[in-house]
């Protein structure tokens, strides 16, 4: 799945301009995919306009593959429709539900790990790489609660679906590290069991502390703790595509090149320490 | 419990729960919730919340999210209600949900499907006496009875707001994107009928003799000239064929 070195950063709002009127230093963007999902207009002029610049990747945050109602077929055909027009590098989700009975939460939900959710979030992969006609990317989330009755961590959980659907990872360390102060576990121990051969990408992020929990608010530059997890994995993942997710307090893009560039840094570092 | 079972509990919770009863982690999720649907309206409501200020715009938001459930894969869907909410809670100021619905007609035009309008240049070569106009599909149509349009104009521009007023006889307000940009203006009651005759699939020649019959030949002739003249000016024509849709 992975195989490349490539550094990206998210596409936001504030930085449309310098992206279109300077040729930014960065090997892909990503975009939240549904951002660009409507009929026309400026936000789709302004992602052809950056995709005859850039790779791209899409990003999407409602397919709810956790969905014990299967599907949304509506969402499914524009997805595809956009899929097709911008070719993308990837085409992601994340592990987790936003929808049932008609309601919808646009907020990334958990899902118990057990045998039940495994056959949904399979199935539901599965439908959504067939209708897209390619496979997807599968991120792991950042999470709040866990379930009773859980029959494996979230790691084998993840395993399994892409086992079994030929999906890939995109591995978010940082939502590794606010999971693992949550819920109490191991993030090397997380790290090391996830299969290298899956990840086809990584997010890096910042977060925030709560009255409780950490908090996954993409509001900060990478902390170190991020950075020493990153580093920690490279080495067993080998070349693979990272990313810098800012979605809030969006700084001038120059900070971002400067995280950018220290993921660079990282990478570089581990490929001469394999070699 | 079943997968299906513990989501239903969940949304439920996020809707109504009360959080404090609950774990720290479900009030995480309830907050986030509640968040994403109050930046979504502060986002596409921002002149409506200028006009009618913070705390009652924090109001009417809690109203509305009690009132209306997301429904859709798309979180731009949930302002379409937000209106309606307004004009609930605002029975008797018409102002604020004709400016709502003008923020919500801007912004789902900005959006709409991408067309090639008719140009000049293609009129030309238009057999107008069997042409038949097709419409740009971003146009929304809405009676205006206050001076909603103007407190638009006021409140993008930073100026000092009029008070609100009724207009002296009710107008319609036309909206549609032009290029990339949209755009609005308020239209007279002979205007949006001859808009609404084309647009139902009259004949332009039928059009025009149909603005005769009520306007007289003289001004009727001129009037009819007058909207297509406008109509290709601002990019509300997609094209013209030269066969009647319907009779």
């Amino acid at each position: 799945m992975h195989g490349q070195s490539r550094f990206g950063l998210g596409l936001r709002k504030p930085h449309y301009a310098e992206f279109l009127e300077h040729r930014i230093a960065v090997d892909f963007v990503e975009v939240i995919s549904e951002n660009f999902m409507v009929d026309g207009g400026r936000p789709r002029q302004i992602l052809r306009d950056v995709r005859a610049l850039y790779p791209v990747a899409l990003h999407g945050v409602s397919m709810s593959v956790g969905s014990a109602e299967g599907l949304d077929r509506a969402y499914l055909a524009r997805l595809r429709a956009l899929v097709h027009e911008i070719e993308p590098l990837f085409v992601s989700d994340h592990l987790c539900w936003t929808r049932v009975g008609g309601f919808n939460s646009h907020d990334l939900l958990p899902l118990p790990y057990t045998e039940e959710a495994l056959e949904i979030v399979v199935a539901n992969v599965a439908a959504a790489q067939d209708a897209l006609g390619r496979t997807m990317l599968i991120e792991n989330p950042s999470s709040y609660v866990a379930f009773d009755g859980a029959a494996m961590r979230e790691w084998e959980f993840l395993d399994a679906v892409c086992a079994r659907t030929g999906c890939g990872l995109l591995l978010d360390v940082n939502n590794v590290f606010v999971s693992a102060a949550n819920h109490g576990f191991d993030a090397r121990a997380y790290l090391d069991f996830l299969p290298p051969e899956r990840v086809g990408q990584i997010h890096l992020a910042g977060h925030s502390q709560g009255e409780a929990l950490l908090i996954d608010t993409h509001d900060r530059p990478v902390p170190a703790s991020v950075w020493d997890l990153y580093a920690h994995v490279l080495p067993r993942l080998g070349p693979v595509a990272t990313m810098i997710e800012r979605d809030d307090d969006i700084p001038p893009l120059r900070e971002l090149l400067a995280e950018l560039a220290t993921a660079r840094a990282i990478s570089i570092g581990s490929e001469r320490l394999a070699a | 419990m079943s997968l299906l079972a513990l989501q239903r509990d969940f949304g439920a919770f996020l809707r109504d729960g009360d959080a404090a009863d609950a774990r720290p982690g479900m009030r995480v999720y309830q907050n986030n919730y509640r968040a994403q649907l109050v930046a979504c309206l502060e986002d596409g409501f921002a002149r409506s919340r200028a006009w009618i200020g913070d705390d009652a715009f924090e109001q009417a938001v809690i109203r509305h999210i009690r009132r209306v459930r997301p429904s859709s894969w798309t979180l731009d869907a949930y302002a379409h209600d937000f209106p309606d909410t307004l004009a609930w809670l605002y029975p008797h100021d018409p102002e604020i949900v004709e400016l709502a619905w003008l923020e919500l007609a801007l912004a789902e035009a900005f959006v709409g499907p991408d067309v090639d309008p008719l140009s000049p240049t293609d009129a030309a070569n238009v057999d107008w006496d069997k042409a038949v106009l097709h419409f740009i599909p971003t146009i929304d149509l809405r009676g205006v009875t206050s001076n909603a349009c103007d407190l638009w104009v006021a409140l993008a521009a930073g100026e000092a707001l009029p008070a609100a007023a009724m207009l002296d006889e009710p107008h319609t307000a036309i909206v549609w994107r032009q290029d990339l940009i949209s755009r609005f203006r308020l239209i007279d009651a002979r205007e949006k009928q001859a808009l609404l005759l084309a647009r139902a699939g009259l004949s332009f020649a039928d059009l025009c003799a149909a603005i005769i019959a009520s306007c007289g030949e003289a001004d009727g002739v001129a009037l009819a000239g007058a909207y297509l003249g406008r109509w290709l000016a601002d990019g509300l024509l997609d094209h013209a064929t030269g066969e009647t849709q319907c009779a």
